[in-house]
């Protein structure tokens, strides 16, 4: 072996051991704890990052549930009560129990309702449109149908149905992040509770007009006549804004106010059918 | 050579079919519906209730704080109720109902046609019956004229600058009203100087208006201070920045008013607004409105009652084309499509136009080409295409950056643009998010 070669592994080796010595100390005095929980919890976040729960991505979220004293106010939408078990028992926290919510459209303006007034051939974009005019109908409310929801989907739990022109939601999908109810620039989608059995009942209007100019634009509107009010034994409708509201913690899924509303505004999905009304009387009468 | 802006601009087809046909009264309508909010500021507040009795130029809603504006019914007869009226957007706003009885004037107004050359009101005292007569700027933006008219304190005003360019397309409204009221115009263009505290004014009327120069010219001779300056025909030179450049060679900056460089801008149409009202004390309830299109049996411009709905104007103008496919609320480059003929004439509608079926499709959207056409098209040196794509991708800070709020939606990228791209439509979505991100930060 020459003795380069020697010098050469010698100098290199001392250069390392020097190197080594330095980082050992630069490390220890710039030292960053991190809480090895944030890790866990993220690991079993569902991984989406669509910002559902109201912070920049899972990781964020994640940071927030370790540092947090109890879980009022954070929720996992996508992952649901089972994540959020999880993380509670890694944290050893109590987890807060938050009712599952699925997306409804607050509209059913279809053209066979909504009769179309105008062409609208600028950008197909919901926001610009409602910027511009009131849209295609005459109602200035309603689904304006360029789908800025559908596009702002991140599970492909949207698409728009040719044929009404609105968008639909696919339940089993939804995860209730929340994207589409910002993207809609006419607040159009709220975000319900899940009832058993996929349940759902809403009023399918957001028009706040007075009941005259809503109807003429709208076959299937709300025109405020508070018929459904009165129907309610629970006192879950209120009508503000000339515009009748269903509040999902108090309504009992009765669907008394379905049959009430003279312009059908309000939707009932996955009940089963109705009775026919001939047998429903007839009960009525031998009771 | 001819004046001009130095950056960008276009030259669309002219098609000014009614510079030749003389202004005409619209007929009285049978009812009138005048919206509260016709200018830029807080809407006004509402002076009248159901069955109250009115006559013609009489107050029916004052203003509501500094940047706003007195609003007077345009009829005589009876309230019929206030409550909301599509407007040319389709929304729902305020507007006072009217039903038509006559058409009694108020006794204040003098309606005379004699010329009143003699001023001799102070600078506040024309201020305030420009505020009271409700006169807003009549070149479209209806911006508030006492506002422009009082300068702040620590600013200077040298030179006042009077916009006669009438740089759309189609519209002629402006022309016949210096063809026919020039004398009145130069008599409100002394009173805007004595309110102003300036010496100098300045008329800028594109090269296409030849006899409205020559007009003007003439009478300026017997006026001091007045000075008539033709322009190259160039779109968009109405533009109040595009205008100052043209005409002094000063440049507004970027977020700043044309009264930092020492001039005040307003439209010919606002100085004759201005003549009546402190002349003839009549406050701002009528204005000249051209309606026009290719297949309008009798195309002309009109002395319009403000709150009469469009369809009166287009029945005056020959009656509904069959061929028609789009009908446009102010002149084609900057004007809105309305979807709905009984809207009201406000104060800021300069001109209706029609376009038939074939002219009035958008092409179809395709990629961008990176040719660079909007960026020559574009009169204040942005780049519309950039912008458009950070709008749409909702980089609204890095917009933000690039001025996108120094954007006057003038449209002449998207007139431009080969590939058929609504430059605009993207841009506007862009701006209002900007501001709306500014004033946000402002409030924190």
């Amino acid at each position: 072996m020459s003795p380069t070669v020697i010098i050469t592994i010698i100098s290199l080796s001392l250069l390392a051991i020097v190197s080594a010595v330095i980082l050992y100390f630069v490390a220890q005095k710039f030292k960053i704890f991190e809480d090895p929980r944030i890790d866990q919890v993220q690991e079993i976040l569902p991984a989406a990052n669509c910002g559902g729960c109201g912070f920049a991505g899972c990781r964020n979220f994640a940071e927030a549930l370790v540092a947090a004293e109890t879980f009022d106010g954070l929720n996992c939408p996508v992952g649901g009560s089972a994540v959020m078990q999880s993380a509670a028992g890694i944290l050893g926290k109590a987890a807060v129990a938050v009712d599952p919510t699925v997306a409804v459209l607050l509209c059913n303006g279809t053209p066979d309702y909504r009769p179309r007034t105008s062409v609208y051939d600028g950008a197909a974009d919901c926001r610009i449109q409602h910027s511009l005019y009131i849209g295609e109908t005459d109602c200035s409310y309603g689904c304006l149908g360029n789908g800025d929801c559908v596009k702002a989907c991140q599970f492909d739990a949207m698409y728009m149905d040719p044929v009404t022109q609105l968008p639909v939601i696919i339940d089993d999908k939804c995860v209730a992040c929340g994207a589409c109810v910002k993207a809609c620039p006419r607040k159009l989608i709220e975000l319900r509770k899940k009832a058993k059995k996929d349940r759902k009942l809403y009023v399918a209007c957001s028009n706040c007009d007075k009941g005259g100019p809503a109807r003429r634009a709208c076959k299937v509107a709300c025109i405020a006549c508070s018929k459904c009010v009165k129907a309610c034994e629970f006192g879950a409708i209120v009508i503000e804004n000339n515009l009748a509201y269903i509040n999902a913690a108090k309504c009992t899924f009765c669907r008394k106010c379905v049959t009430e509303c003279p312009t059908n505004s309000i939707l009932e999905f996955n009940f089963p059918p109705r009775k026919p009304k001939v047998e429903a009387t007839a009960e009525a009468i031998n009771n | 050579m001819l004046k001009t802006f130095p950056i960008g601009g276009i030259h669309p087809p002219e098609l000014k079919l009614t510079s030749d046909s003389p202004i005409r009264q619209l007929p009285v309508p049978q009812n009138i519906t005048i919206p509260i909010t016709q200018h830029i500021g807080a809407p006004a507040t509402v002076m009248v209730k159901k069955g109250d009795s009115i006559k013609t130029g009489q107050l029916i809603a004052s203003v509501n704080g500094f940047v706003s504006s007195n609003i007077h019914t345009s009829v005589s007869g009876i309230v019929n109720k206030v409550d909301t009226v599509p407007d040319t957007t389709g929304y729902r706003q305020t507007a006072v109902f009217i039903d038509v009885a006559g058409d009694e004037w108020i006794d204040t107004i003098d309606r005379s046609s004699d010329l009143k050359k003699e001023c001799n009101l102070s600078a506040e005292e024309i201020t305030k019956k420009c505020l009271d007569a409700g006169i807003v700027g009549l070149g479209g933006a209806t911006f508030p004229s006492h506002v422009k008219l009082s300068i702040p304190k620590g600013k200077k005003c040298n030179v006042l600058i009077i916009n006669g360019v009438e740089c759309e397309p189609y519209l002629t409204s402006d022309h016949r009203l210096m063809l026919e009221k020039g004398e009145e115009i130069m008599v409100g263009i002394t009173i805007l100087m004595k309110a102003l505290v300036v010496d100098k004014a300045m008329i800028g009327i594109e090269n296409n208006k030849k006899d409205a120069i020559e007009h003007l010219s003439k009478l300026a001779l017997n006026y001091k201070g007045i000075t008539v300056h033709p322009l190259t025909v160039k779109y968009p030179q109405g533009a109040e920045k595009q205008l100052i450049k043209a005409l002094i060679n000063r440049e507004v900056p970027s977020g700043h008013l044309p009264v930092d460089v020492g001039a005040v801008v307003h439209n010919v149409g606002t100085a004759f607004a201005v003549y009546e009202a402190v002349q003839k004390n009549k406050p701002l309830f009528e204005r000249v409105v051209t309606i026009t299109g290719k297949s309008l049996t009798n195309p002309g411009n009109y002395l319009v009652r403000i709150g009469s709905p469009v369809k009166n104007l287009i029945e005056a103008a020959g009656g509904l084309p069959e061929d028609t496919g789009k009908i446009i609320n102010g002149g084609p480059m900057m004007g809105k499509a309305l979807n709905n003929t009984d809207v009201p004439v406000v104060k800021g509608t300069s001109g209706i136009v029609l376009f038939p079926d074939s002219e009035s499709k958008r092409d179809e959207i395709k990629p961008c080409i990176r040719c660079a056409k909007c960026i020559s098209a574009c009169a204040l040196n942005l780049e519309p295409h950039l912008l458009a794509t950070l709008s749409l991708k909702g980089l609204f800070e890095r917009a933000e950056q690039e001025r996108i709020t120094d954007c006057m939606e003038c449209g002449s990228c998207s007139y431009t643009c080969p590939a058929g791209r609504p430059l605009l439509d993207y841009i506007r979505l862009g701006k209002s998010t900007v501001i709306k991100m500014a004033r946000q930060r402002n409030i924190k």
